[in-house]
Parts: structure tokens; C-alpha cells; sequence
């Protein structure tokens, strides 16, 4: 009876190790397979973008011809235009995120911090896509008619920034693509910002109040440096994504592959070029030009994203709940 | 003016910013909902649903293309979920701690925050030119790359919100770890795994730039996962840059479709969260 027993017990834990080391292992291979997709990621835009690189090597940076009948690329325009809109998106996404971030944690009253933040972040989840029609078909025609002449008007004739603002009001292109960046990543930012100024003791902020302090004076000398690194954190999260954006800008931008001084010319980034040529290119130069393009998009990107993770990891991860 | 004023003057009309940026973002959400719905509606019908994408010109719906979305979602999500799970107990429960599971944890930070038109070119070059033609399962596959990224966070935060006393005690009785956690740690993160798995449903059902040049787009009614699949986004996309009037409202009427079940989607992992307490995120 009691061998029975033993016997059983042995092969009841035998098979109780073998599920062990059989789920751990399949954890362990999901685990691996992120690290994988990776790797995958960066050879398949390594092997795609060989044949360009090759050709043109280093001139395919520094060249803005793009000529799909002659068989000559070169990569400065839309690098220059992906540059330009992210960058002037982050200049107005920034103080309005910081603005929802401080108004979310510091002075909503209890019964409105909930919906305005499920609010935001609603705007979070709206596919790029629908921030792209709507540019192309609302925002575009309201710029074109009553914001660019008054930006071509008084602000052309302006030495240096003059050059920015000419030319005709076309309603799309890098100012209004920027605008939609803006738009779009603005959610993100918030987000983060606003976790980050939740981490701050209350202890801190009230030493802050009991000195005298304005509710101002507290956010900026007090919230504000303790949260330093989240903040930029942030800010280069939502720079990623808008380098990164594709669909959304698509619709605005123009698709022009040409460097303009001014901000209301078309133009073209990374990503757009890649949507609306892709699946067009003939020939193995051109497609290979344009995954060349991808190559260096998620060159910037991962640097850029590599950088805001590094910096947000260093907090609690658990408080950064909305990233 | 004396320096007490200053003080107090430069408080108001800082808060009255602040304010005022929320309201600008507030704003820009119910314009493009407003605008969705105002030219959305307008081509809702039956036949949006019951009938194929027309030519340009001709009347119908978007039925091939509800089809698509829905086939390549569920695609999306059969391959990404199991995966983006069991990637996420690693990092939680067999992996913690360790450096392994740190340098995992980041690459699956940059992979969620990627471009997702790499994630394109990716499956492109690996799937797309292989088997030689745009498929459906290349479209589907692509959106389970976006999709892994989302469910390895969520699963992660999740399971570790679940209390150590729980876990100590499964292991206490005897219990292997693979049996705490099938059977002690998932039911207790049963919400959150739930949210976890809306989110991704919802974030990848929204996604264009993976599909445009695996999926690409197929004008007819197809069930054949080897071939080129309409999908609501890529026709959003081209509709909407069509010169047609009939496309552009089906462009509009498609794009308050995905909308609506986005948001519902995301509202509704944000209840299920809430419910459960359990997962008290925020």
C-alpha cells in the first residue's frame, strides 16, 4: 500500500517538475521573442536598405534630389521635414501638456480631475488616421482661409522670421502637419507629466504652502525641479511618437520631397514618404531607398525613445502608470 | 505695484493658463468627434453594412472592409496576446530582478513606443516578400507585433500588483510556481489582464501604416487569408484622398465606425479596472 503511495507520489511529482520546466520555458521563449523582434527589426531594415546605401553611400544623406524616373535618392528633404515638424510640434504640444498636467493635478477640483483625465486621454486613444482626415478637411481649410493670410500678412514682411511665412496659403503643409503632431501627441505628454507630478510628496508642496509661497511659486520652485527628469522623460516620449507618426501627417503635409524656408509650403517627412510610395515603388533602387529611409527614422527614433525610457526608468515604474 | 501683488498677480495668470491649455485640449477632442459624427452619421445605412466597397461612383458600403478589420484584429490578437502573457510572466514572476528581464523589459519599451510603419517595413521584408504576394495573415501578423509591446506592460503591471502574501502562501502548500500562477496569480489579475488585452484590441484595430503594404487593400469581398484583404483603416485612408464624392462619405462614415468602437473599447477597460479595484492603476 504504501510503495503504491510512494510510486504515485513519485510520478505525481515528476509530472508536476515537467509542467514547471515546460511553462517556465515557454515564458522564458515569450521573453526572448520581444529581444527577437528587435533583432529582427533592425536586420530586415539593415538587409532592405543595403542596395541604397551602397549606391549612394554618404550622399544619400546629404542630397535632397528625389527622382524616381532617373533612379536618384537622396534623404534630406523628408529628413529635413520630419525634423522641422516634430520640432515645432513639440514647441506647441509642450507648455499646453505642462498647462493639463498642472491644472489636472494641481487645481481640478476632485469631481472634475476624473473626467478630464479620462477625457485626455480619449484623445490618446483616436487613431492617427482620424487626426488625419480631420487636418486634411477641417483644420486645413480653416487655416488656409483665415490664419495663414494673417500670418502671411504681418509676419512676411518681418526680417528673418519673414522667410518662414511666405509664399501662397495652401492650408497643408508643414505648419498645419506640425499643428496635428501637436494635437496628437499632446495626450502623451500630459500623461506623463502628470504622473510624474503626482510622485511628489505632499510633505514637499505643503513646506512649500507653509513658507508663504503661492500656489504658482509651489508648482514652479517646488513640483517642478523635483520632476525634472520625468518632465524631459515625457517630452521625449511624445518627440518619438511624433517623429514617428505616419498616417496623421500623410494627409497634411503635401508630400512634397523639396527643402522651403517657409513653414506653409508642402514638404514631406520620413514616414509620409514611405506610406505614399511604398507600395508604388518599382524597381529595386527606389524600394530600397525608401526602406533606407525607414532605417534612419528608427535610428532617430530609437535614440530619441532609448533616451526617455532610460530617464523614465529611473523612477517608479509603477507610478508611471499611463506611458 | 508691490512685489506681494506681483506675486500674487503672476499666480492667477499662470493658473488661468493652465486652465486654459486644458480647455484647448478638451476642445480639439470634441471638434474631431463632433466632426466625425456630423459627417458620419450622414452615411450611416444598411447597406453600409450589408454591401462591398464600390467603384468610384457606384453605391455600397463597407461590409469587406468591416470583415478585414475584424479578421486581422482577431489575428492580431490570437498571436499577440499568448505571447505579450507569457512574455509578461516572465518579467514578473520567474524574472525579476534579474538582469535578463531589465534589458527585456526596455527593448519592449522601445518596441511599444516604435514607429509603427517600421513595424510595416519589418513584416514587409520578412513575410510580404517571401511569400511573394500582400496577404492578410502579413496584415494580421503585423498588428500582433503592436500588439505583444501592450500585452507584455499590462500583464506585467498587473501580475505584480498582485500581493506577495498571496504568492508566498500558493508556495507555502507545496505548490510549483507554474501552479501560483495559473491558478492563484491569473485569477487575481483576472481584470487587469482583461484591460490589458481591450487596450491592445483597441490599439491595434486603429493601426493604417502596418497594414498598407502587407494587408494592402482588395476592393472585393475575400475570406482568404493568402490574399490581399480590405481593412477599415487603408480604406479610410484612400477614400478620404479619393476625389469621390460617394467614397469620401464612406471614408467619413468608416472612420466614426472605428472611432466609436475605439472609444468604447478603451472606456470600457477603464471600467473593468475600476470594478475590480484590483488593479488600482490610478
Amino acid at each position: 500500500m504504501n510503495t503504491a503511495a510512494a510510486a504515485f507520489d513519485t510520478r505525481h511529482a515528476a509530472k508536476q517538475r515537467f509542467r514547471e520546466t515546460l511553462f517556465k520555458g515557454a515564458t522564458l521563449c515569450a521573453a526572448l521573442l520581444v529581444l527577437i523582434l528587435l533583432g529582427g527589426v533592425v536586420l530586415s531594415l539593415v538587409h532592405g536598405s543595403w542596395p541604397a546605401f551602397s549606391h549612394f553611400k554618404f550622399s544619400f544623406l546629404t542630397r535632397e534630389v528625389w527622382n524616381p524616373v532617373t533612379d536618384e535618392f537622396g534623404a534630406l528633404a523628408p529628413v529635413y521635414g520630419t525634423l522641422v515638424t516634430s520640432l515645432l510640434a513639440m514647441l506647441i504640444a509642450i507648455p499646453i501638456s505642462f498647462g493639463i498636467a498642472i491644472f489636472l493635478t494641481e487645481l481640478a477640483p476632485a469631481w472634475l480631475k476624473r473626467p478630464v483625465g479620462v477625457a485626455v486621454e480619449l484623445l490618446a486613444a483616436v487613431p492617427s488616421i482620424i487626426f488625419g482626415i480631420w487636418g486634411l478637411f477641417v483644420l486645413a481649410p480653416v487655416l488656409q482661409r483665415h490664419v495663414q493670410p494673417v500670418l502671411i500678412e504681418y509676419l512676411g514682411p518681418l526680417p528673418l522670421v519673414g522667410k518662414l511665412f511666405h509664399g501662397p496659403p495652401f492650408g497643408i503643409g508643414v505648419l498645419t502637419a506640425s499643428i496635428v503632431l501637436a494635437i496628437m501627441v499632446l495626450p502623451f505628454i500630459s500623461a506623463v507629466m502628470r504622473d510624474v507630478f503626482e510622485t511628489v510628496p505632499d510633505v514637499l508642496k505643503e513646506s512649500g504652502y507653509g513658507l508663504g509661497a503661492t500656489t504658482w511659486e509651489v508648482i514652479w520652485k517646488v513640483v517642478v525641479p523635483y520632476s525634472r527628469t520625468g518632465i524631459v522623460g515625457g517630452i521625449m516620449l511624445g518627440l518619438g511618437r511624433a517623429l514617428g507618426e505616419t498616417m496623421a501627417v500623410t494627409f497634411v503635409i503635401g508630400n512634397a520631397h523639396r527643402i522651403s524656408p517657409s513653414l506653409l509650403a508642402p514638404g514631406t517627412t520620413i514616414s509620409a514618404s514611405i506610406a505614399n510610395e511604398f507600395t508604388e515603388a518599382v524597381g529595386d533602387l527606389y524600394t530600397s531607398s525608401l526602406v533606407a529611409l525607414g532605417a534612419l527614422l528608427f535610428l532617430i527614433t530609437f535614440v530619441v525613445i532609448a533616451a526617455a525610457r532610460l530617464m523614465l526608468m529611473r523612477l517608479d515604474r509603477r507610478a508611471l502608470s499611463s506611458v | 505695484m508691490n512685489r506681494r501683488t506681483m506675486r500674487k498677480v503672476t499666480n492667477v495668470v499662470a493658473l488661468c493658463l493652465s486652465g486654459l491649455a486644458t480647455l484647448i485640449g478638451l476642445f480639439f477632442l470634441g471638434a474631431i468627434l463632433w466632426t466625425l459624427i456630423a459627417n458620419g452619421v450622414a452615411g450611416m445605412s444598411v447597406a453600409l453594412f450589408t454591401q462591398n466597397t464600390p467603384p468610384p461612383g457606384g453605391t455600397g458600403g463597407i461590409l469587406n472592409a468591416i470583415y478585414g478589420s475584424v479578421v486581422m484584429t482577431l489575428i492580431g490578437i490570437f498571436i499577440g496576446a499568448p505571447v505579450g502573457m507569457l512574455a509578461g510572466t516572465y518579467l514578473s514572476e520567474y524574472g525579476r530582478g534579474s538582469r535578463l528581464s531589465s534589458v527585456i523589459r526596455f527593448v519592449n519599451d522601445v518596441l511599444l513606443s516604435a514607429p509603427s510603419i517600421i513595424i510595416g517595413l519589418f513584416i514587409y521584408e520578412i513575410l510580404v516578400v517571401r511569400m511573394g504576394h500582400f496577404s492578410a495573415l502579413a496584415g494580421g501578423v503585423a498588428l500582433a507585433v503592436i500588439a505583444i509591446p501592450v500585452t507584455v506592460r499590462t500583464t506585467e503591471d498587473m501580475l505584480s500588483l498582485v500581493p506577495q502574501g498571496m504568492k508566498d502562501a500558493s508556495t507555502a502548500m507545496g505548490a510549483y510556481p507554474w501552479r501560483t500562477i495559473t491558478n492563484i496569480i491569473y485569477p487575481a489579475a483576472r481584470s487587469g489582464i482583461v484591460t490589458g488585452l481591450l487596450l491592445a484590441v483597441a490599439r491595434i484595430s486603429g493601426e493604417t501604416a502596418p497594414l498598407l503594404f502587407t494587408a494592402l487593400n482588395n476592393q472585393f469581398w475575400s475570406t482568404n487569408l493568402q490574399a490581399p484583404m480590405a481593412n477599415l483603416p487603408v480604406v479610410i485612408f484612400q477614400f478620404a484622398l479619393s476625389p469621390y464624392k460617394n467614397w469620401q462619405t464612406l471614408a467619413w462614415s468608416g472612420a466614426l465606425l472605428v472611432t466609436l468602437t475605439i472609444l468604447i473599447l478603451s472606456i470600457s477597460a477603464r471600467i473593468a479596472v475600476s470594478a475590480s479595484g484590483a488593479g488600482a492603476k490610478r
